[in-house]
């Protein structure tokens, strides 16, 4: 069974650690990383950019684009595509394709700030 | 991280909503912050045994509030105080009730209303930014102080000044309509950009006392963006300076001198903030409501997009800065796209562009760097020499005069007579 673990955290806090304090974060975690993509267990992971570089494509009809994160607590979250674009526009057009595609609920989209592509998963 | 770093970085991130809350119950900034401090105090006895609260900022307040309202009480009456942690006890119902009526709006105008205090028109750029450090981002009078380089009773009274002032002015507490609401909010970016500043024309050994204002200056920015997510000013803003802050690791030498953006190590670039800055100037390229923040953004993102100097697309910079001179008219931005000019169209057509800048710009140390280096290109060496010899008469830092005697230097070994007869 693949999973997927989801890290919630409060991102004022994480913003306001100093620049070693997050080397030493992500070192700790690098440790645990390479454990997992040595045993052929780690698929790809991803560090993404604050909230305030999000935008959220809400899938009416027609399609809303509105600045910042989806903030509503009545959806839940099902799943997410890593998608490789030029710039936001070029990541909307293809939100609205998939909402088009699936509509009701919303897309929120966010740059990815780190990515590590992983191994293929056994 | 520690015990008490987590609660400290926690009463940090909650302090801007809490102190904008209990300034709006108290109107009264002195009562306001001693409030905070006094729910600050109890959190570090109470969060370490208990977790910390599910809404750090409603806590606060609450606490905060209730602190504040004792202490009226005990001067007022002098009657029994009810048990410390009476109200504590029952926080977690008062809590959730209190949560629920902090919506969205009201703290916005909150945060936004303590921001705004600050920038007084009356009080002088350093006081705005004085204060801004200290009531907003909580910062001790001690570190204000290292950053501006003065005593801390001087910066203890400069601050003191700052705030009676602010009480004279009686900012009006009822929520701002839409027009006063954006007044605020543009004066509130400049004097985060005004924090920036302070940090980043910091050199030699200010250097490192000041880097934490451009961080500070980063993080209100983002917390104005949260608050008005639409702004693309406001995201202007905070790409802008994050554009900037990423090239803090290149801009300077070991002996703290300047390096000039085409020398700096571009590898030190931190490209995280670029990748964010980047972000950020799509996301506000899309409203088509162009602006002074987004267009300086849109020039350093340019340049951080550059791998080398020699790709720097300097066209496009030159039609920015061009849309710049419209946005925002000033002899200092014409100067900027004179060095454009010169890399698309060549020196005698950016020559041309800040000669009639000479008399507004007769005391400024830029205009004589750049006209020197222009004239220099076009080996004018005398006339360029003039004009280093003024620069280096203007230079604010040490750092500035050390780079414009490099120029010097330069031409000194160009006009020596084996210079000249291999001259070009």
């Amino acid at each position: 069974m693949l999973y997927a673990i989801l890290c919630y955290h409060d991102e004022d806090l994480v913003g306001s650690w100093s620049k070693e304090q997050d080397e030493a974060v992500m070192k700790k975690l690098a440790v645990v990383q390479e454990k997992l993509a040595k045993q052929g267990r780690l698929g790809p992971v991803a560090r993404l950019l604050p909230t305030t570089a999000a935008a959220t494509l809400r899938k009416e009809d027609p399609p809303l684009v509105i600045d910042g994160p989806y903030a509503e607590t009545k959806e839940q979250l099902l799943g997410f595509y890593v998608i490789d674009c030029k710039n936001l526009d070029e990541a909307l057009d293809v939100a609205r394709d998939l909402g088009a595609a699936n509509p009701g609920g919303a897309y929120e989209i966010r740059p990815v700030g780190l990515f590590a592509p992983g191994g293929p998963v056994k | 991280m520690t015990d008490t770093a987590w609660i400290d970085a926690a009463l940090t991130s909650a302090r801007p909503q809490a102190v904008g809350a209990l300034l709006r119950y108290f109107r009264d900034l002195d009562t306001a912050e001693e409030a905070f401090q006094n729910a600050s105090l109890r959190a570090l006895k109470s969060w370490p045994q208990n977790g910390p609260p599910r809404d750090p900022a409603a806590w606060l307040i609450m606490v905060g509030r209730n602190a504040a309202i004792d202490e009226v009480r005990r001067s007022r009456k002098q009657q029994p105080l009810p048990e410390d942690d009476q109200h504590i006890s029952d926080l977690d119902d008062a809590e959730e009730q209190l949560a629920e009526r902090l919506d969205g709006s009201h703290y916005r105008d909150d945060i936004l209303r303590l921001l705004f205090i600050c920038c007084h028109p009356e009080l002088p750029a350093t006081q705005q930014i004085a204060l801004a450090l200290r009531i907003v981002s909580g910062l001790s009078v001690k570190q204000i102080a290292r950053a501006f380089l003065v005593s801390e009773a001087a910066m203890e009274q400069r601050i003191t000044r700052a705030k009676a002032r602010v009480a004279e002015a009686n900012v009006p507490f009822e929520t701002p309509g839409p027009v006063e609401r954006s007044e605020r909010l543009a004066a509130v970016a400049a004097m985060i950009y005004l924090i920036f500043n302070e940090g980043y024309s910091a050199s030699g050994d200010t250097v490192q006392a000041r880097s934490s204002l451009c961080e500070e200056a980063i993080r209100l920015a983002r917390l104005l963006l949260r608050l008005f997510p639409s702004e693309p000013e406001i995201m202007g803003l905070t790409a802008l300076l994050l554009l900037q802050h990423a090239r803090a690791a290149s801009r300077f030498n070991s002996a703290g001198e300047v390096i000039l953006l085409e020398d700096q190590d571009r590898s030190l670039w931190n490209q995280n903030m670029i990748t964010e800055g980047v972000a950020l100037i799509d996301k506000a390229m899309r409203h088509r409501r162009s602006g002074a923040y987004q267009i300086q953004a849109a020039i350093a993102a340019l340049h951080a997009r550059a791998e080398r100097p020699e790709d720097t697309d300097w066209k496009q910079i030159d039609l920015l800065y061009g849309a710049l001179e419209l946005a925002q008219p000033s002899p200092v931005v014409t100067l900027n796209r004179a060095v454009a000019v010169s890399k698309v169209r060549g020196a005698e057509a950016a020559l041309e562009m800040i000669e009639p800048l000479a008399s507004r710009l007769s005391n400024y140390f830029h205009f004589f760097g750049v006209r020197g280096a222009l004239l220099m290109q076009l080996g004018r060496n005398e006339e360029a020499r003039v004009a280093f010899d003024r620069a280096i008469a203007l230079a604010n830092t040490s750092a500035e005069a050390a780079h414009i005697r490099m120029h010097l230097d330069r031409l000194m070994r160009d006009s020596s007579p084996r210079g000249a007869t291999t001259g070009k």
